[in-house]
């Protein structure tokens, strides 16, 4: 009989091993470069968390991490692998443009909000669903389908904003600016309102539905009979079916509840800084999605340290590519590949060897 | 549209198609032996990069073809190691090569030239030129055949003919050689394989590794066998994803495989050339509809409404052997 190896070895011990792998890897790629690994690491630390220019900065990426994180965890559980989370937040933004440009007068933001939210969830799910259908129905791979929504949607935003939503005689591609009732609050603003003083950084309202999506996530997952269901459809197809629970039902269902968290993310980023859609307001988020479930287990707590440990490494990586002009961001997508790589792709690489020297120390004390 | 303009449009078509053929054709060596890829866009992407920083450095257009092909197939080996050793997610590996790729080659590319991620511009024997076929001047003056000799067939780079040589080339290997048998047969059902005495293991890692060469040669020919002449940063821009809708569109067949990628070539050359497309003065199809075709087209594909696109039985799954 295989003796069992204790919880927090693979919830724990592995990914933070992992993690080590991949920074080390990284550190490589730093000394190939020709500069001070550890230099670069200070420097990136001091940068993301050293003032509260810095940490305001950090939460915002960290914000939209948290949405297109969950996003993949979610489906994860479902077993369905949502790479779509890039096309779905970049519909979103669609979604939330159209609510906050048809917002004319003065209104409270406490209405603009979750209009502009639901905007954006109903968008983003709606772009997830015809790869969800035909998962569901037509068995094509929802891989497939949501990576060619990708593109379609990045062409769609394309030709949106050059032919349609584009200001009259402007050469930018981007929709006028936002009235002043489709504007919430930063989190500079919000402080000022309680008397504290704080950098002027994008960090916005939208954080606070990041921190509710988390713990909504972790409700649906685990405390719903709908969370049970995606659980049990996850780990058994088969098993799920005889349990009497519907494979088009959960798929649809944990494919738009995806792909709506994914879509929450437009909150931030056009909602809550740039007062209108632009191109590319997505920006790779919903691809840190994939590296921030796997590094949190697809767990809302993991997901949201992974998330904020990817804002560190957004914000820092910026102000270390200012600092040491031989690193440049890109420093950033490589170490976000090595964490891809190492905590999901490799993951067997430290998971054989630990449980066996686990499993052989329990041996010599039974 | 007068004749020699219909040529020019088939001629660049056959341009914008080659690193689709060879990305398309490494995914299906790939896919037909159980490895799903989604790295093949990472994979053309370093191709490129490295095959650029050698021609660059060594004024070798061959040297750095080489070289491109050996950073690929280190990618895809690790992509093996990850999906056939490990017996770790394929896609995810997949999704960690792309990112690896786009990261580095930008990272390094800056370190080594300082150009903002391009590679200096590759010129002489740098780089691939056309190749005037024999007697293509001279047989250019016969009507209507001649100009489709010495504008279409003739005047390619060495990487485009050798692309349009893969198609057979795969085609007799997988379907006509012992080996070709054995890679489809782990690709449908490697426990019958394994039964037989034959390594499942071995059979994928080769063909991981002729995936890697094929997406090497790809991102080679984007580097130094296009105008571009040297590499940009993301110049991959994608099309390791339009290879992978073309294999699927192709049904992971050879022959059909050179029709789709002749197909999402010509979509390209027409979107390049025409912008957006008047339809009989009735309506302009945008430019942005032409880009998303290939995408739209295999999502259809896909739904399963004209025919139904089946992968190989046993892909993206790890093959445990039984103990």
């Amino acid at each position: 009989m295989k003796r069992q190896v204790p919880g927090w070895v693979g919830l724990v011990l592995v990914p933070l091993l992992n993690l080590v792998l991949a920074l080390i890897v990284a550190g490589v790629v730093v000394v190939f470069i020709g500069e001070n690994p550890f230099r670069a690491m200070r420097l990136l630390v001091a940068g993301a968390l050293g003032s509260s220019y810095g940490i305001g900065y950090t939460l915002y990426y960290a914000t939209s991490f948290v949405f297109t994180g969950l996003a993949v965890a979610i489906a994860f559980h479902g077993s369905l692998f949502n790479i779509g989370g890039e096309g779905q937040a970049g519909v979103a933004g669609i979604g939330v443009a159209v609510v906050c440009l048809s917002i004319v007068g003065e209104t409270h933001w406490l209405l603009a909000f979750p209009l502009a939210a639901a905007g954006a969830a109903a968008a983003g799910a709606a772009w997830a669903a015809v790869p969800a259908y035909l998962q569901a129905k037509r068995g094509s791979h929802v891989v497939i389908t949501t990576i060619m929504f990708n593109f379609i949607a990045s062409a769609l935003l394309v030709y949106l904003l050059v032919n349609v939503m584009k200001v009259e005689g402007s050469m930018s591609p981007e929709s006028r600016k936002f009235g002043t009732g489709a504007h919430i609050p930063y989190m500079h603003e919000m402080a000022a309102w309680l008397g504290i003083t704080m950098s002027r950084t994008p960090l916005n309202l939208s954080f606070f539905l990041a921190a509710g999506a988390a713990i909504l996530t972790w409700v649906l997952i685990w405390r719903t009979r709908l969370g049970y269901e995606i659980r049990a459809f996850g780990q058994s197809e088969s098993a799920a079916v005889y349990a009497g629970i519907s494979p088009y039902r959960i798929t649809m269902l944990t494919m738009l509840i995806s792909g709506g968290m994914a879509g929450l993310m437009a909150t931030n980023t056009v909602m809550g800084e740039a007062h209108r859609l632009v191109l590319d307001a997505v920006q790779g988020a919903g691809f840190v999605g994939i590296a921030v479930a796997l590094m949190g287990r697809s767990h809302p707590v993991g997901v949201v340290l992974a998330a904020i440990l990817f804002g560190i490494l957004y914000q820092g990586g910026a102000e270390l590519a200012f600092e040491m002009p031989a690193i440049s961001r890109d420093m950033i997508v490589v170490i976000q590949a090595l964490v891809i790589l190492f905590t999901g792709a490799l993951e067997n690489l430290v998971r054989f060897p630990v449980e066996a020297v686990f499993r052989n120390l329990q041996g010599r004390r039974s | 549209m007068d004749y020699l303009a219909v040529l020019q449009l088939f001629d660049s078509t056959l341009r914008l198609a080659t690193p689709f053929l060879f990305a398309c054709l490494a995914g299906l060596f790939s896919e037909r032996a159980g490895i799903f890829d989604i790295g093949l866009e990472g994979k053309m992407l370093a191709g490129a990069f490295s095959a650029a920083t050698v021609a660059a450095i060594t004024g070798s257009a061959w040297l750095g073809l080489f070289t491109g092909v050996g950073i690929s197939v280190l990618l895809s080996i690790l992509h093996g190691l990850a999906s056939i050793t490990l017996r770790g997610n394929q896609l995810i590996s997949g999704v960690a090569i792309n990112f690896l790729a786009s990261g580095l080659t930008a990272l390094i590319g800056q370190s080594l030239f300082e150009l903002g991620g391009r590679t200096p511009q590759l010129k002489g024997s740098g780089r691939f030129t056309e190749i005037t076929l024999p007697l293509a001047e001279t047989l250019g003056g016969i009507p209507v055949l001649g100009p489709v000799y010495e504008g279409l067939v003739s005047g390619h780079n060495v990487i485009v003919y050798m692309a349009l040589a893969a198609v057979p080339i795969t085609w007799w290997t997988l379907f006509r050689t012992r080996f070709g048998l054995r890679l489809r047969a782990v690709g449908e059902n490697p426990g019958a394989v394994d039964t037989a005495g034959i390594s499942v293991t071995g059979q994928r890692y080769m063909a991981v590794i002729i995936c890697g060469v094929l997406c090497g040669m790809a991102g080679a020919y984007l580097s130094l066998g296009t105008s571009a002449a040297g590499f940009v940063r993301e110049m991959s821009a994608g099309k390791g994803f339009i290879a992978l809708a073309a294999l699927i569109f192709a049904k992971w067949k050879p022959l059909n495989a050179l029709a789709a990628c002749l197909l999402f070539g010509f979509l390209e050359a027409v979107a390049t050339k025409y912008q957006n497309v008047d339809v009989f003065g009735l309506f302009t199809v945008p430019v942005q509809f032409m880009q998303a075709l290939p995408y739209i087209l295999t999502v259809v594909i896909l739904a399963g409404f004209v025919g139904k696109a089946i992968p190989p039985r046993a892909g993206g799954v790890p093959y445990v052997k039984e103990e």
